[in-house]
């Protein structure tokens, strides 16, 4: 699914990245730990998250993570905008929780971890 | 080739820079022409040690060596030890305070996610003094 498809579903904002919206993307990790995310390697995966912290980008960084969405209207400061600029990252901003959020991703085809 | 040296050293006091030197070591490696899948092994590996050297121990140092066969790094800090390491290693097992576990870290999975990323993960420990971490990712 290309990214400019999840901004649809999840009638996102897009936050910084509207460039790169044609990306094509595979997998879903709604998560707000961390260290659970950073277990979970996939390529072209996207980060459904709540958290709002500069080691949300650092982490989806390290793990090579296309997106980043924020549930619930959360909203990321400059610097982290900054730092998913330099490191490549879409970030979208959508009012769904997380619950409903991962839902609607599924119900459009996206897979989790397992690719179930 | 020579190996490749890198040394970085890691402010306690900021939690917001905390993964800074990680994020240099991935960008050296991908530089260095790596593989996506060892660049992400050693980048997570780090930044995993690098987040507890911060949360734990008040920072410390990173020096990584690079050659084509591997990439090894020692995360060194005076932090107050690791009292049991065996402990330590079991997911799940965390002494992260309330704030940390906020920032989505303190999970107890730190030393477990380095040594499922790492090919080799060597634990040096004395309570008072500090940590030494020893990672290895061979280039496979």
């Amino acid at each position: 699914m290309k990214i400019s498809e999840i901004v649809k579903i999840l009638d996102a904002d897009v936050i910084t990245g509207a460039d790169s919206l044609d990306r094509d993307v595979r997998t879903v990790c709604g998560s707000d730990l961390m260290s659970d995310v950073l277990a979970f390697v996939k390529e072209q995966a996207v980060l459904l998250t709540g958290l709002v912290n500069a080691q949300v980008i650092r982490t989806a960084e390290m793990m090579d993570m296309q997106c980043i969405v924020f549930v619930r209207g959360k909203k990321p400061n400059l610097d982290m905008i900054e730092l998913a600029n330099d490191a490549d990252i879409v970030l979208l901003g959508t009012q769904f929780e997380m619950f409903t959020a991962c839902g609607r991703l599924y119900a459009g085809g996206m897979k989790g971890r397992s690719g179930r | 080739m020579d190996a490749v040296t890198l040394h970085y050293d890691v402010s306690g006091n900021d939690f917001t820079c905390a993964g800074e030197a990680s994020r240099k070591i991935k960008k050296t490696l991908k530089t260095l022409g790596f593989s996506p899948e060892i660049i992400r092994n050693v980048a997570i590996a780090v930044y995993e040690a690098e987040i507890n050297m911060v949360v734990h121990a008040n920072g410390g140092t990173i020096d990584a060596s690079v050659t084509p066969e591997q990439i090894d790094v020692v995360l060194k800090d005076t932090g107050p030890g690791i009292p049991n390491i065996e402990l330590a290693m079991q997911e799940g097992w965390s002494t992260a305070p309330e704030n940390v576990r906020q920032l989505g870290f303190g999970a107890g999975m730190g030393l477990p996610n380095i040594k499922k990323y790492s090919d080799a993960l060597r634990v040096e420990s004395e309570v008072g003094k500090g940590t030494t971490i020893y990672i290895t990712v061979i280039n496979k």
